[in-house]
């Protein structure tokens, strides 16, 4: 069982330090921000590797959550992105699936769901890293003409 | 008249109904939204005001033009007709006055003659007398009733004829004296000496010294008949008076001379020495026309009358007939003008209708759209705190977890309210997804459309009432239903409407509301089905109709199955009706199945995911 490392982003404060609080519980690894910039800049900060799936709210003031998504998408490729949303933003979040986003839920989630689905994501990205990794392996052998 | 009953009784039957329909409580068969039911009846009184005043503006146009050249014409015709009775009154009483002088005239010349020519022995011959009396009765035709030759002192010295008068004493009858002062006269009709009524035709002879006169008595009868010949119409008659008032001939009817306009002419107030017409009364008090012309120089007068009725009757015959032409016309052109009315006010009421449903069927979808709007608003709002609030219960069953259950009494307890908490949350989340996906804003855009996601949709909506109503629903979908080309905002007021419907028409507990889908031919069908009381024969025709609704007052527009039918309809599908009194009502709506070329979209494909 890996351990992902998470990025929560919205802005409603209490929503995300609970979801904090719980997912930390569960053993992931996450973090938090409060709108799209932050998130982008704690991305940033904190070095892509260690982030493998960002919890993204897709209404947020400011920066949306689908300008959010092009960004991160755009700054880091790797990096799986759940779309969250509430009833109405349905419409965006499957628009943002066809950008690039893993998947949407609906707040309020069930917890049990959202492990299935951040392990899932975070699967999918460790798999990519692993066959870039491994790409970038056999690149070198055969620059090195083993 | 037959048109003016015609027009009344369709009238009545066209507009019964809707004033028993508008008062009539029972099913419900309107939609829910708010509006007054009042417009049922104002628009089905519309429509009659307009006919009346459309068919009486008609009616006076095409009536008034006729009338009053009709009685132009007539009254035209009453002058001139009335003209010519008075010339032929003046022509007709001419010539019988004529007559009857020529005839006195003539029977006096007779007399003369015999006087004249014959020498006065033989005159003085009884038997000569009883030969002329003969010979002039034969040319008479009994005219003359004696012949007698009167000496200077009145004595009848010879006479001929039935009565026995030979030397009568004349002396001091009143045709004696004016026959020795004007040579021959004519007297008055009396009765004279032998008691029947006769006159008097006399001249004298002069022999010598000596006058003698011979006088013959002129038969009343055949003088009577002379003049009561003269008869025109039902009520025409004639006779003669002199001018002392006395009767000279029988009048047919009872006369009185004491009225005008006899009294005028007799007491000289009324010139008579000429033919005069003159309009009056009779007897009877009816209005007469009256005729009179001189006889005798003046001395008599033959009268003659007649009631204008009869004289005019030609007159009459031509009203009468006018009258029935003008009728005809005027009925004609009436019913004319009925039918053109009515045909063209109820297709300006069917056009206001139209116009009307229109507007309300704008109002209605603007009203639901910002409802929707403030409700998606809402929802969303709402959502947030309920998110939260269930992620916090969530985060207390978490640190639960690692509570020692033997250290805290209340674990369990607290345990359960943290789950109600969420259980009671998740309701929160329903309601506001239901909202939403409800309210969301009002699409007209066409796409394909799964009947049978809208279906499960709508009865989650109407859940609620069908537990206040004790209503069960229970569907039968077809799984392989293939998608229908509709707008889902549009489709899902049909079926809102159509469920919302049935369960208000179920009035007993424990009622039954059916929905089907199926596959028939290439059609998608839809029923609803309840088991309600049914709709009555004479509304089931009406249903559709805009604004007609069962519902009392405020609680229907009469709008929603209407809006349905326009909106099944734009589809390209059908809505029918069957019910059964006691037993319930079957909406069947029928769409035409998606074209098979038509790409799913995106957008319904994962509708269907939503939880």
């Amino acid at each position: 069982m890996i351990e992902p490392s998470v990025l929560v982003v919205d802005d409603e404060v209490q929503f995300v330090e609970t979801l904090v609080k719980r997912l930390e519980k569960r053993g992931v690894k996450t973090s938090s921000a409060h709108s799209g910039q932050g998130a982008l800049d704690s991305l940033a900060g904190s070095g892509a590797t260690r982030t493998d799936v960002v919890i993204l709210d897709v209404k947020m003031p400011g920066m949306d959550g689908l300008e959010t998504l092009a960004a991160i998408k755009e700054a880091h490729p790797l990096v799986e992105v759940i779309m969250l949303t509430g009833h109405a933003t349905v419409e965006s979040a499957i628009e943002g699936m066809k950008h690039g986003a893993y998947d949407y839920l609906m707040k309020p989630c069930d917890l049990d769901i959202l492990m299935d689905k951040l392990n899932a994501a975070a699967t999918k990205k460790r798999e990519h890293e692993t066959k870039i990794l491994e790409a970038r392996a056999s690149l070198i052998s055969l620059r090195r003409g083993d | 008249m037959l048109w003016c009953c015609s027009c009344k009784t369709t009238l009545g039957s066209n507009f019964s109904p809707g004033m028993r329909i508008a008062s009539s409580p029972g099913v419900d068969r309107g939609d829910q939204a708010a509006m007054t039911a009042p417009d049922t009846t104002d628009h089905t009184n519309a429509p009659k005001t307009g006919v009346r005043s459309v068919i009486i503006g008609v009616a006076l146009i095409v009536l008034a033009p006729l009338v009053i050249t009709g009685a132009i014409n007539l009254q035209q015709f009453q002058k001139v007709y009335r003209n010519k009775v008075d010339n032929e009154f003046r022509v007709m009483i001419e010539r019988h006055s004529f007559i009857v002088d020529s005839f006195i005239e003539d029977r006096l010349s007779d007399v003369r003659v015999i006087a004249r020519e014959h020498p006065i022995e033989r005159l003085k011959d009884p038997a000569f007398l009883r030969q002329a009396l003969n010979l002039m009765r034969e040319e008479y035709h009994g005219a003359f009733v004696d012949l007698g030759l009167v000496n200077e002192d009145g004595i009848q010295i010879a006479y001929a004829g039935p009565f026995n008068l030979e030397l009568a004493d004349y002396s001091s009858a009143s045709w004696f004296k004016p026959v020795f002062a004007n040579e021959s006269f004519v007297s008055d009709v009396f009765a004279g000496l032998r008691g029947s009524p006769h006159f008097i035709v006399a001249t004298q002879r002069r022999v010598g010294n000596e006058t003698f006169i011979l006088k013959a008595t002129i038969d009343f009868e055949s003088f009577n008949a002379l003049v009561e010949g003269i008869r025109i119409g039902h009520t025409g008659f004639a006779f003669i008076i002199s001018r002392e008032g006395k009767f000279q001939t029988n009048p047919r009817f009872e006369v009185s001379l004491n009225r005008p306009p006899y009294e005028g002419i007799l007491n000289g107030e009324i010139r008579s020495d000429r033919i005069i017409v003159v309009d009056g009364e009779n007897l009877l008090g009816r209005p007469s026309i009256f005729a009179f012309a001189p006889l005798k120089q003046g001395r008599w007068l033959l009268c003659y009358q007649q009631e204008t009725a009869d004289a005019l009757e030609e007159v009459r015959k031509v009203v009468r007939l006018s009258i029935f032409a003008l009728l005809a016309v005027a009925s004609v052109a009436l019913a004319v003008s009925f039918f053109v009315s009515r045909n063209l006010a109820s297709r300006f009421a069917e056009a206001d209708r139209e116009r009307t449903v229109m507007t309300h069927q704008v109002i209605e979808t603007g009203r639901l759209a910002s409802i929707g709007e403030l409700a998606a608003g809402i929802a969303h709002e709402i959502n947030n705190p309920v998110a939260i609030m269930v992620q916090e219960a969530g985060w207390i069953d978490d640190l639960l977890q690692d509570e020692d259950p033997t250290s805290q009494e209340n674990l369990a307890e607290i345990s359960r309210a943290v789950g109600q908490i969420r259980t009671q949350g998740d309701r929160c989340k329903e309601i506001t997804y239901k909202l939403l996906s409800f309210a969301r804003k009002t699409d007209p855009s066409v796409r394909a459309v799964s009947l049978n996601d809208m279906v499960v949709e709508v009865i989650g909506l109407t859940s609620q009432k069908t537990r206040y109503a004790n209503v069960q629903i229970v569907t039968d979908l077809n799984p392989d239903l293939p998608e229908i080309q509709a707008s889902p905002t549009e489709i899902q007021q049909v079926l809102l409407n159509l469920v919302n419907n049935a369960i208000d028409a179920i009035d007993q507990p424990g009622g039954t509301v059916t929905v089907v889908t199926r596959e028939e031919g290439d059609a998608v069908v839809l029923d609803v089905r309840d088991t309600g009381e049914g709709i009555p024969e004479a509304n089931l025709a009406r249903i559709f109709d805009p604004f007609f609704t069962t519902k009392p007052v405020g609680q229907g527009t009469g709008l929603g199955l209407s809006i349905c039918y326009g909106i099944v309809e734009k589809a390209g599908g059908s809505i029918t009706v069957e019910s059964e009194i006691e037993q319930g009502t079957t909406f069947t709506v029928s769409f035409p199945r998606e074209s098979p070329r038509s790409d799913q979209s995106i957008d319904s494909n994962s509708e269907r995911e939503e939880p």
